[in-house]
């Protein structure tokens, strides 16, 4: 039997429905793209334009603040070798991506995940919801990105956010929840409000869990925007596909190091920052 | 506040967890089914109580019986399902919200089990954190919440953190920060039972002390028969969410109303809340002398005595009342001798508390070793 027929016009009217979204809500993606390129343009503009040197150097000064001399070299070393490797452009691109699409997912997730966690009936309908942003592989995302954004730099992020925000809202959720309930009842039995015991004690309690999601959110941001380089989100990404093309496989391999540089150096930085601002330590 | 007025009553309370507990509620006060019948837990059913102000009020039971519901009720932690609870006046089961947080900042104070400090403040904003809320001031809440900490002990330790305090010290942290609100009316849920034996006796002491001064009324949950000896005005003992007795500590230990009550005061030291008045032979006495005054009394006694006021402990006359060589003299306040106390009015008491009395042992010849044990303490005592 051959259905190309039919899946042709389930196609055909997917298509149609995304041309209305985009005759009648153009508006909505409008300033969507707006928000995230006034994010991701000045970032990306600072960042390759400063000179290399003051930025390795503000690292591991920060990585010396943080307690830690060990980070501060390692954070050296690493952004060092992605210098010399001649991929100082494309990775800084690519990390005022990953913190444009991290900010946006995050500043949207933890919000989210409180709400959840302080109402079942949102819990509920979240629920399968995330579940299924959660079981969407990756390279799908993309394609609604494409659709709604065309291609280019800012359907990459909205693809890496879409891509990033489950686990922050989920471990925001689980963080909240975990909260033993009678540091909750201390509060309550002492008159704290709903709002008081959820800033003085749930969030910081919570704490943990949540830089838990913070530090995955931006993980996998890193991993989404590389993918995201397919519909043409820039940085290092582009080298790799470049590379992978024109079957270099040195110069494939160079910028998967840098990749994964950036990927050590943001895990370690954002762990080392959650433990230094822990409240419950 | 005038202090004869109850602080808390408790009038026909019901908490029923899970099914549907209005159709529980009303099978329940009907009479149509059992607590045990039917979906919904009853974990509190019709409890009836008054607590006195300035008192302390020990609710005791075994795990699971329901206290920490009641205690919970009382400032509404815990929705009760039908019943009412006035505190100082002021119906708490039908406060809003609102109402309830200005009720539990300004009446209701409250200790828990695990301390429940929170980990993220250090002990000062821990004691202060009810103040906080309730919107008073930085510097006084600090203040106030220094001096709570000197009540209990624990000036100087201020800014650390609950993890680097002792379990005996942290809960010191979790009164102070219930007395900082100085509020009447104080909850206490088994305050002492996650403390090592030596630190809860300490703690008990240290409750007893401030309580001395402070004067509140206080709800005290525990499942120890003997903290609830010591420290109670009066106990409730709770049985599957139900007063099996209430009274005087005394009245329970020698009175148990059923086998359950008298399985829990099995294991209370009876001297610890023995009193004269309880153990005193009151028809001893020669009739002539009967409401004449002590002067008039002593004068006709052979021997030295010993005056005891009815609410005297028992416990530490025991070696005197051995000794037999001083008379033990129930006086009331307004000088009337009401009594004597004698090694058999003592016994007597303790029959009545034995759980083997009733039933007595065949009398049997002591064994060997027994007998010259007897006999060299006999030699021992007359040389
Ligand atoms: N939230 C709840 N939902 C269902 N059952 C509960 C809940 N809280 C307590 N219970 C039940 O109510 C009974 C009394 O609990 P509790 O008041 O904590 O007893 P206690 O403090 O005397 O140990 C227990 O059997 C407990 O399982
Ligand atoms: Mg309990």
């Amino acid at each position: 039997m051959d259905f190309s027929e039919f899946a042709g016009t389930v196609a055909t009217s997917i298509d149609d429905f995304t041309t209305y979204l985009s005759a009648h809500f153009g508006l909505v993606f409008d300033s969507i793209s707006t928000v995230i390129l006034g994010i991701q343009q000045p970032l990306a503009t600072l960042m390759t334009s400063a000179p290399a040197l003051l930025i390795i150097t503000t690292v591991m000064v920060g990585g010396v603040l943080l307690g830690r001399l060990s980070l501060a070299i390692l954070s050296g070393c690493g952004l060092a070798f992605i210098f010399v490797m001649n991929l100082w452009a494309p990775a800084m691109v690519t990390l005022s991506l990953v913190l444009t699409a991290a900010v946006v997912a995050l500043a949207i997730g933890i919000p989210i995940g409180i709400l959840i966690a302080e109402s079942k009936r949102l819990n509920a309908v979240a629920e399968p919801i995330l579940d299924f942003m959660q079981t969407m592989p990756p390279f799908v995302l993309l394609v609604p990105a494409v659709f709604f954004f065309g291609v280019g730099t800012v359907p990459g992020i909205v693809a890496t956010i879409f891509f990033a925000m489950p686990l922050p809202i989920r471990l925001t959720a689980h963080g909240l929840k975990m909260v033993e309930p009678e540091m909750v009842e201390a509060g309550e039995a002492f008159g704290a409000s709903r709002l008081a015991v959820l800033f003085l004690i749930k969030l910081p309690l919570a704490f943990r869990s949540i830089m838990a999601g913070v530090n995955q959110c931006v993980m996998m941001s890193l991993s989404m925007v590389i993918i995201a380089s397919m519909i043409g989100a820039g940085g290092l990404g582009d080298e790799i596909i470049r590379s992978i093309s024109r079957l270099q496989v040195g110069r494939g391999v160079e910028a998967g190091l840098a990749v994964v540089v950036l990927a050590i150096l943001i895990d370690r930085i954002t762990r080392r920052i959650s433990e230094k601002v822990d409240p419950t330590a | 506040m005038s202090t004869r007025k109850p602080a808390i009553e408790i009038k026909a309370l019901y908490k029923i967890y899970g099914g549907n507990p209005k159709v529980k509620l009303d099978r329940l006060r009907s009479g149509a089914c059992g607590p045990d019948k039917g979906s919904g837990f009853v974990a509190l059913n019709n409890i009836n109580m008054t607590i006195e102000t300035g008192k302390i009020f020990v609710v005791m039971g075994l795990s699971g019986s329901g206290k920490s519901t009641l205690l919970r009720c009382i400032n509404r932690l815990i929705d009760p399902t039908a019943g009412q609870i006035v505190v100082n006046g002021q119906d708490v089961t039908i406060a809003g919200k609102k109402e309830l947080r200005q009720i539990r900042s300004s009446m209701i104070g409250m200790v828990f089990q695990h301390f429940a400090l929170l980990p993220h403040m250090s002990v000062i904003d821990n004691v202060a954190f009810g103040l906080r809320v309730a919107g008073v001031g930085r510097k006084e809440r600090r203040e106030r919440a220094g001096k709570a900490l000197e009540l209990v002990g624990l000036s100087g330790w201020d800014n650390r953190k609950p993890s680097n305090l002792s379990g005996g010290m942290r809960q010191r942290v979790g009164l102070a920060r219930a007395l900082v609100m100085d509020t009447p009316v104080l909850l206490m849920d088994e305050p002492f039972s996650a403390l090592d034996p030596l630190i809860r006796e300490e703690m008990q002491q240290e409750l007893l002390r401030l309580q001395s001064t402070l004067n509140k009324t206080i709800v005290f949950v525990t499942h120890d028969p003997n903290e609830a000896a010591m420290i109670g005005d009066r106990i409730a003992i709770l049985l599957k969410g139900e007063v099996v007795q209430e009274g005087q500590p005394i009245d329970i230990v020698l009175s148990p109303a059923s086998d359950y009550v008298r399985d829990f005061v099995r294991g209370i030291d009876v001297f610890k809340v023995l009193s004269a008045g309880q153990v005193m032979d009151a028809v001893c006495p020669p009739m002539e002398l009967a409401n004449k005054p002590i002067s008039e009394w002593t004068k006709h006694l052979s021997k030295d005595f010993v005056k005891l006021a009815p609410d005297d402990l028992i416990a530490p006359y025991l070696d005197e009342l051995a000794k037999e060589q001083r008379a033990l003299i129930v006086v009331q306040n307004d000088g009337t001798p009401v009594g004597t106390v004698t090694p058999k009015s003592v016994l007597r008491a303790l029959a009545a508390h034995s759980s083997l009395s009733g039933s007595t042992p065949k009398m049997e010849k002591p064994k060997a070793a027994d007998t010259t044990r007897a006999n060299a303490a006999a030699e021992r005592a007359t040389q």
